[in-house]
């Protein structure tokens, strides 16, 4: 392996272990204030409880996402240092704007959400709670704001010495072409993704015991999200692909397995093993035309292929095209239990229907997974660049010998394994105790009402 | 002259001094956590950061972050010059930053955690600290690289620097724990301060006399004359506020011990800027060379002259919402 296979694979090893953990925390924080505000206002104990329930596994999930995210503010300079010295005047700032609006807004107030309660009351915390799910939203559009940039990169001059510099105007740097998309399309999936997670923990207990009242509320919260914003993150999903085509076209081909051209209307192949040695695609299994009809709106659309591309130009096909395949099937499963949750729900058999709750358990970790085939498709799809078109990934690594590269990679596989395995595991024992009744509100006595972190209750006996 | 430049490299300065004094002492705790009784004593002391360790971290990825933005090119050469102890940094800070959760979800392996809490903050202070005597001590640099070997930056001044900001962390979390318990603990944690102090005073003096040594620009910048008549304030002035630092833990005092100890960092700080300005790596690149273009200064610093005022204000009610005496009961 060379050093440039070495750093792109602890980027993409850190990156990911990093992303499912925003993915998680963008909707939990949205979540907790959700059930924060109808503990609010309806005074209902259930609200309380699974405020509760859920904030502990966000405490658990947020300290390991800010932690990995360190890593990745140094990971720049420490591995691909070039880039960083070339394009730090155009996405350095962005990231400059994302510590200071969003990073210090959740750790700021984090503290006060999770221990302050008794000592602030219930607006201010209650404050705290929308700050945390602002700041972490806040992120969400800076860095993707800053990935848009290296996808579409727009409103900036290459300078004497070689750096990317910022044009006059800002905006074209933050608001490039597919910026919008991957912004809707990116948060979208972090609420789905919380979604299923909090609708398999449901369904779990439901399955123990359907009596519970938060697993229902839970299940039930789920379940709405799921039967309704599946379908718009399709739509969403479908238009940041047309997006895509109009300034990425070689990311589409390669999300298609489109090694040809098609004058006279492309297929869509459904399965395929892309073999980009002999650039064609192997035991194809097609749609004639619909790919034009998908993409063009015209079954008999021409579409451009991988024929036209230079092969050093070409991303990694097999990657791409199969992370796509995989993404849009989970997409449509995660509409598909939507729907059939609105049809149990019709039914009045949401909380009865076990075989539902067993699909919904199956699909829990469905959104981390197509989280990460998403994000392996945009940013696989936009190799061999890091900067689309004008900056090479050959041309952006620091200047390391193969070895210091390597151990870092070792050390970090070895400490993320161990670290946040025990951390999953950590998640996973939370969520299989079940939502218990305290019925009390937030700053009522139980849990962590005799410390702001629950030493004593584990003194006494108490489960963690 | 105050240009853009200028007032960037006083944002990064005021991230790291903010950095230092916030994650200081919560670094301290950890490294004075093996001395602490499992237990109560240990509860305590670290419910006494748990509601703003996170918070305090983040000056740091603002240092990093700001440096990208703002000098890029010092950024791109420093981290390549540092791999290892970057990595090793990185690594610690994840280690003991997921420590505060994790000891207490799982009692049985409790002690395991506090291990990584404890071996966390001490490998991450002493990496901080080795970088700044790497910078210090001078990295080769060729056109817009860093240009040396990989363990360039491992020599006994750095390892001096490492030690003296191990100790100078121990010694702010001692003054924290002064600050903040009661008790059995807050004795020890004067016993502490009493023996840090001492060891902080060794400490800087060592690094000063190295530092003068290393190269023939300190030498000049510290003991030309006239100039030694204003660069001679700062030793004397470490005198004079550690004397203050002992008589106020002589007087028991609360807060007092935790301000001298910041009084001494600041004084520390105030040094290396002597040493370093206007360069951003010593004696390579300037504040200057390695700016980045001014509609990219000029942009965050619209952001930052905003934001940061307001993130110091919350920053500031949410220590005062956890203000005073803590108990490892905790807040109630």
């Amino acid at each position: 392996m060379t050093v440039i296979d070495l750093a792109r694979a602890q980027f993409a090893f850190t990156v990911s272990f990093h992303f499912l953990l925003p993915a998680f925390t963008i909707g939990l924080a949205a979540y907790l204030a959700v059930l924060e505000a109808l503990w609010l206002r309806t005074g209902r104990g259930v609200y309380a409880n699974l405020y509760r329930y859920w904030v502990k596994i966000f405490a658990v999930v947020f300290a390991m996402g800010v932690v990995s995210g360190l890593v990745m503010s140094y990971q720049f300079g420490t591995n691909w240092s070039v880039f960083s010295d070339k394009v730090g005047p155009v996405i350095g700032p962005l990231m400059a704007y994302e510590v200071l609006t969003a990073f210090f807004l959740e750790a700021g107030f984090l503290g006060v959400m999770l221990f302050g309660i008794t000592r602030v009351g219930r607006g201010l915390h209650f404050v705290a709670t929308c700050a945390v799910a602002v700041g972490t939203t806040i992120s969400a559009f800076w860095i993707l704001a800053a990935n848009s940039w290296m996808q579409t990169p727009a409103g900036c001059e290459i300078a004497a010495n070689g750096q990317f510099v910022p044009g006059p105007s800002w905006w074209a740097i933050i608001f490039t072409a597919s910026f919008p998309y991957r912004l809707a399309h990116t948060v979208i999936a972090a609420f789905l993704t919380t979604a299923f997670a909090v609708g398999a923990v449901g369904a779990w207990h439901l399955l123990r015991d359907r009596a519970n009242p938060g697993a229902r509320t839970m299940f039930s919260m789920a379940m709405w999200m799921a039967a309704l914003v599946a379908p718009v993150q399709i739509v969403a999903g479908d238009l940041h692909g047309l997006n895509t085509l109009e300034h990425q076209p070689v990311k589409v081909m390669a999300m298609e397995g489109h090694f040809q051209s098609h004058p006279h209307g492309a297929p869509l192949a459904l399965f395929g093993w892309p073999d980009q040695q002999a650039q064609r695609l192997r035991y194809a299994v097609d749609i004639p035309k619909a790919s034009s009809l998908i993409l063009r709106h015209d079954p008999d659309a021409p579409l451009r292929g991988l024929d036209t591309v230079p092969r050093a130009d070409q991303p990694p096909v097999i990657i791409v095209f199969w992370a796509f395949r995989v993404m849009v099937g989970l997409g449509f499963l995660m509409a598909g239990l939507g729907l059939w949750s609105l049809a149990a729900r019709l039914r009045g058999r949401l909380y009865e229907s076990a075989a539902l709750h067993r699909a919904a358990v199956a699909m829990g970790p469905a959104g981390f997974v197509a989280v990460l085939a998403g994000w392996a498709v945009t940013e696989t799809g936009r190799q061999p660049f890091t900067v689309y078109g004008l900056l090479r990934t050959a041309d952006s690594a620091s200047p390391l010998a193969a070895p210091a590269v390597g151990a870092s990679l070792a050390a970090f596989v070895l400490v993320y394994f161990a670290v946040f395995g025990a951390g999953i595991w950590y998640v996973l024992r939370l969520m299989a105790k079940p939502p218990e009744a305290h019925e009390a509100g937030l700053d009522g006595r139980p849990i962590r009402s005799a410390g702001i972190t629950p030493a004593p209750a584990l003194a006494a006996g108490e489960p963690a | 002259m105050i240009d853009l430049t200028v007032i960037w490299a006083g944002i990064i300065g005021f991230a790291v001094v903010a950095y230092v004094v916030m994650d200081g002492f919560d670094l301290g705790i950890g490294i004075l956590f093996g001395l602490l009784k499992a237990g109560p004593q240990r509860d305590t002391a670290m419910n006494s950061i748990a509601p703003v360790w996170d918070g305090n971290e983040t000056w740091l990825v603002m240092g990093g972050g700001g440096l990208l933005a703002a000098f890029p090119l010092a950024y791109a050469i420093i981290l390549p010059a540092l791999y290892a102890p970057m990595i090793a940094m990185l690594l610690a800070l994840v280690l003991r930053g997921v420590a505060f959760e994790f000891r207490w979800r799982d009692a049985r392996h409790r002690a395991g955690w506090d291990a990584a809490f404890i071996a966390g903050s001490l490998v991450a202070a002493l990496a901080q600290g080795i970088t700044l005597g790497a910078l210090l001590q001078g990295i080769a640099v060729a056109g817009r690289a860093y240009a040396g070997g990989w363990w360039d930056w491992l020599t006994p001044f750095s390892l001096l620097t490492g030690a003296g900001l191990v100790i100078g962390y121990a010694l702010l979390g001692a003054c924290w724990l002064i600050w903040k318990t009661e008790g059995e603990l807050r004795e020890r944690a004067f016993a502490f301060a009493r023996v840090a102090g001492l060891a902080l005073l060794l400490a800087i003096g060592a690094v000063s006399l190295a530092t003068l040594g290393l190269e023939a620009r300190y030498y000049r910048r510290w003991l030309a004359f006239p100039g030694v008549l204003a660069t001679a304030q700062v030793p004397l002035a470490t005198l004079v506020v550690t004397v203050l630092f002992y008589r106020a833990l002589r007087l028991r005092k609360d807060v007092q011990p935790f301000l001298w100890a910041l009084a001494l960092f600041g004084l520390a700080i105030l040094g290396l800027g002597i040493s370093i300005w206007p360069d951003v790596i010593p004696a390579r690149v300037t504040i200057w060379e390695a700016a980045a273009p001014a509609r990219s200064q000029a942009f965050m610093l619209v952001g930052a002259a905003v934001m940061v005022p307001v993130i110091l204000a919350y920053t500031g009610w949410a220590y005062w919402v956890f203000r005073g005496k803590v108990g490892h009961e905790g807040y109630h």
